[in-house]
């Protein structure tokens, strides 16, 4: 069967319902630029979507060496065939006519082309300087969730041994850093507990934050598709806004931004009071419940229907579904992580799972979720702060067991306190100890909260930066020095999604002009910094991605996150794979902790924990005493209200986040037609009962202010909860006049004017969900609808006379049921 | 005045002195954002901590909370502020003046911590429940705010005094 599908106004595509414990079934989904057809094709060329974390394996159709369309990949066990409208029309940003072809060196207030010695010696010349002048502690590197395996650990070697800074951190602290803390915190150690193939075999699917629809369309599909076959799952949603998970849920909660805690002690209240506990798996395997049983005693669903605004019976029959699952599957994203209390919070959900013994089980699992395609490799590889391979930096033996890997002097390795994490990292450079700063594949100049300051934290003259990525991005506008790219498709490695599937991604295309993939940069800095190791020999032994994957493998033998059974060639043709993957697990491993927790044991975690309210580490001593056998650790957590609530002068709460169609802050999707225009301006979501209270009403023109500053969008009235404002924050200003920050005359339009500087005392990740604030008209919209999706968590609450989403012809994408043939087939790829 | 109302006396002072330091940290580093928001978590314990010892006192017949007008946080936080901009401007790195505040906030609350110590071994050498209770439930978390005092200076310092 072959359908052809507008996949702007039906991002989801059709149905291939499937039943409990089946296999869920090959759809093949491929959309080509316009006139070409599949014959005309030269080549495909096999990777994975870099546009969100589920990690679609997909090819690359290539014709007279252009990219000139996708098709998903059926053998794969992460989307069978499928993709998402990212994946079937982003990468048409590869070839856009503004990509970056040249290095650019400052000059006064311009930026002019160079070439890359230029350009590369004068980071070199400054690198040593400062080295020499302020020592290491004065140069930092800031990164993304969108390079390679490769290209993050090479950075990180570079950095931590080569330089000697603690200052190495990815824009994944915005995004992951709290899914990495909460696994650290419950499971001593880092690690995704589940898989995606726990939809096949669950009961009960709890989404706590998670706006899975939009974040991960492809996962959606595989629930969609369970909830349309036979015995589907019950479908518990956790989320202030009317999302497309929630339409769909048996139980939807909304509760007051930044109650996460509150919430969550009520369930797990309610599943103690019920009984409806594991006691065996509890002795067996945790330590700490008592204390949860004491924590949450009073935690009633009377009490915390009081702090969420949420009516205590829907607390009641969320934990009656959850406390009856046999197969309960969780999922956890940025509602929590970005929100107050995002690890407390993050832990409980972990603690619901321990105490009812609902782990390393098919259907029984967390997933403490990702939002970057390559979030997992900054984690594992130790370019954000950890050290790499989920080593310990409190636990001697671990730094000494890298100092080995590296051939350094233990020593050499910074580890006198926590690698520096991104906030910091900014602080340090505004109070002027980091005098260079390194940016590579991220823009912080519309992502980081309070942009304000951080516009004038690059702008500084002391400080010089480096921004190296595709275009010429608002941070890249205030760079000293500007580096051009290769991206996705013009380059050869591998990433790592959320459930530890580790994909290839080769090169099909050469990049434009001059531009770089990203490892051939930090090689060429690592020569001219001439970084050696303990013998005198070079610190970095390797030239090209492969080498680079083979030193990985190294440095990750005999950790958890094991990959010295995957190679380059196992990872061609068939299915991603899962790590650990080693000689006695040559085919991965599906999910951890299926015989009890592995990594919590005090001579293997990677940490020993935190105090989650006050951050404070754990030390040693006290975590041998508290868990000497490596048990999980049930960690009970009070409600405290957030840092700042609604008042007088900025009477509602303000959450910002993601829509469906656009990626971060729209590098690539804005510069994707069908992308754009599906979600082309900035918009504000107000409740319909908010919005006659005021007077307001859809397309009116709007400033939504903070203590930090404005934005202006255009309103759109949605069923979102009362009080409560949602900006979506992709919208930054490259394609604006200003060029990197709003213009003279009013505010601009990032949601990130607006945002607080506060996080998560564990994580360190910033809080973007509970902000206060107030709106106010700035000019009637007549009738124009504001320029929001209706396919989404933004639909319109009255739809009438507001043109629903669509794509039109160039969006169709074909989508087929049949079987391919070939080296792909379908049963190969159903690894149970 | 026996040794329980002398130690419930020391330890009401202290918590309060510790609030109204963390307070006035928290409006001194007000760019240090975690510095600035942990602090005014913290202070809410030791808020919590005085009220609960200053019903304690009650029954031992104290009056911790003093004459109404008695305190005026708000004088006594303009004070502090005071002597702290003058600390700030013969400093030369607001960076020594965060450490210099911090060590102060782990001492002031490791003599709480201490105060808590003896107010639970006397509870228990005199057999007072009450007061053995308040002190179980309140010391731990006095040793949170030793240990983040602690974690954090253990992790700023490096940059702040190497940065010199
Ligand atoms: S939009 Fe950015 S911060 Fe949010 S999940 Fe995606 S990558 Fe992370």
């Amino acid at each position: 069967m072959e359908a052809s599908v507008d996949r702007i106004a039906d991002p989801w595509g059709g149905r291939t319902p499937y039943a409990r414990g089946a296999a869920w079934p090959v759809r093949t989904d491929t959309h080509l630029a316009p006139g070409t057809t599949t014959d005309e094709v030269d080549r495909w060329v096999q990777t994975a979507s870099l546009l969100h974390s589920n990690g679609d394996a997909m090819d690359i159709a290539v014709r007279d060496g252009r990219i000139v369309g996708v098709r998903g990949r059926a053998a794969d066990r992460v989307n069978r065939g499928r993709l998402g409208p990212k994946d079937l029309f982003g990468w048409q940003a590869n070839a856009s006519p503004d990509r970056l072809t040249s290095p650019l060196l400052r000059d006064g207030r311009r930026l002019v082309p160079c070439d890359w010695d230029t350009a590369m010696g004068r980071i070199a010349a400054r690198s040593k300087e400062l080295l020499d002048k302020r020592g290491p502690g004065s140069i930092g590197f800031y990164t993304s969730g969108q390079l390679f395996l490769e290209e993050y650990y090479t950075l990180a070697v570079l950095a931590r041994a080569g330089i000697g800074t603690n200052h190495l951190d990815g824009n994944t602290r915005l995004c992951t850093a709290t899914a990495g803390e909460a696994l650290k915190e419950s499971f001593g150690c880092d690690g995704q507990p589940g898989s995606f193939t726990d939809v096949d075999h669950a009961d009960t699917l709890a989404l706590f934050g998670h706006n899975m629809a939009e974040t991960q369309p492809v996962l959606w599909m595989r629930v969609l598709d369970r909830l349309d076959g036979a015995d589907p799952p019950r479908l518990i949603c956790v989320d202030p806004r009317p999302t497309r998970v929630a339409r769909r849920a048996d139980v939807h909660l909304a509760p007051r931004p930044g109650t996460n805690v509150a919430l969550l002690n009520a369930l797990l209240h309610e599943i103690i009071r019920t009984d409806r506990v594991d006691g065996e798996f509890i002795g067996a395997h945790t330590v700490g419940f008592e204390e949860l049983r004491r924590r949450v005693a009073s935690c009633t669903p009377e009490w915390a229907s009081a702090i969420c605004d949420v009516p205590a019976a829907a607390i009641s029959e969320a934990a009656g579904l959850l406390g009856s699952a046999e197969r309960l599957l969780s999922t956890v994203l940025q509602g929590v992580y970005q929100s107050h209390q995002a690890t407390a919070a993050a832990v409980q959900v972990n603690n619901l799972h321990l105490i009812r013994g609902m782990l390393g089980r098919p259907g029984a699992g967390v997933l403490q979720m990702n939002g970057q395609p390559t979030a997992q490799n900054t984690r594992e590889c130790g370019a954000d702060g950890d050290l790499p391979g989920f080593r310990n930096w409190q636990n001697d033996r671990h730094v000494a067991d890298l100092a080995r890997v590296w051939n350094v002097e233990p020593s050499a390795i910074p580890h006198y306190a926590p690698p520096t994490h991104a906030m910091q990292i900014f602080r340090y450079a505004e109070q002027g100890s980091l005098r260079m700063l390194w940016i590579s594949g991220t823009n912080p100049a519309v992502s980081l909260p309070e942009l304000g300051r951080i516009r004038s934290v690059l702008a500084q003259d002391r400080l010089f930066t480096v921004v190296q990525d595709l275009f010429l991005t608002e941070t890249a506008q205030l760079a000293d020095v500007v580096l051009p790219a290769a991206t996705w498709g013009e380059k050869t490695g591998t990433f790592t999604n959320a459930d530890r599937t580790v994909h290839l991604s080769e090169k099909a295309v050469d990049p434009p002009g001059d531009a770089r993939p990203d490892l051939a940069i930090f090689l060429d800095y690592a020569r001219r910094m001439d970084f050696r190791d303990k013998d005198g020999g070079p610190l970095i032994t390797w030239d090209g991605p492969q080498e680079a994957f083979e030193a990985w493998k190294r440095c990750s033998a005999g950790r958890p996150c094991d990959y010295t059974g995957i190679t380059y060639d196992k990872l061609r043709g068939g299915s991603g794979i899962q790590w650990p993957c080693d000689e006695t697990r040559p085919e991965g491993t599906e999910r951890l902790y299926t015989d009890g927790i592995s990594w919590a044991h005090p001579d293997v975690c990677e940490s020993y924990g935190k105090d989650l309210v006050t951050g404070a580490s754990v030390e040693v001593v006290e975590y041998r005493s508290l868990n000497p056998d490596g048990k999980a650790v049930i960690k009970a957590a009070e409600y405290r209200p957030a840092h700042e609530e609604p008042s007088q002068e900025y009477p509602l709460q303000l959450t910002t986040g993601r829509t469906l169609y656009h990626f971060h802050t729209r590098t690539k999707t804005g510069r994707v037609p069908q992308l754009n225009a599906a979600a082309p301006e900035v918009w504000v979501e107000l409740s319909a009962a908010d919005a006659s209270a005021r007077g307001l009403a859809e397309g009116d023109l709007v400033d939504v202010t903070t203590p930090r500053g404005s934005l202006r969008g255009t309103l759109r009235i949605t069923g979102i909860r009362e009080g409560l404002l949602f900006v979506p924050f992709h919208y930054g200003y490259w394609d604006t006049a200003e060029g990197y920050g709003p213009s003279g005359e009013g505010p601009g339009r990032a949601a990130n004017e607006t945002t607080v500087t506060d996080w998560d005392p564990a994580s360190k990740q910033p809080l973007f969900k509970t902000a206060a604030a107030r709106l106010t008209l700035v000019r009637r919209g007549d009738g124009v609808p504001a320029p929001a999706p209706t396919t989404t968590a933004s639909a319109p609450a009255r739809p009438d006379g507001i043109r629903p989403t669509e794509g039109g012809p160039d969006a169709r994408a074909t989508q087929s049921t049949d079987v391919p043939r070939g080296d792909s087939t379908p049963d190969e790829a159903a690894r149970p | 005045m026996n040794g329980i109302t002398l130690t419930l006396r020391a330890l009401h002072h202290g918590e309060r002195h510790l609030e109204d330091e963390l307070r006035a940290a928290a409006e001194r580093h007000r760019t240090e954002h975690e510095v600035h928001h942990v602090a005014l978590d913290l202070a809410g314990w030791s808020h919590e901590h005085a009220a609960r010892l200053a019903e304690a006192g009650r029954h031992y017949a104290l009056d911790l909370d003093g004459p109404p007008g008695h305190r005026d946080p708000g004088g006594a936080l303009t004070a502090l502020r005071e002597k702290a901009s003058q600390a700030l401007g013969r400093r030369p790195e607001p960076g020594l003046l965060l450490l210099h505040d911090l060590k102060d906030l782990y001492l002031a609350a490791a003599e709480n911590s201490l105060h808590w110590e003896m107010l639970a071994q006397t509870a228990q050498a005199t057999r007072e429940p009450r007061l053995l209770e308040l002190a179980s439930s309140c010391h731990p978390r006095t040793l949170r705010q030793v240990r983040w005092a602690n974690t954090t200076i253990k992790n700023l310092s490096p940059q702040i005094l190497g940065a010199l």
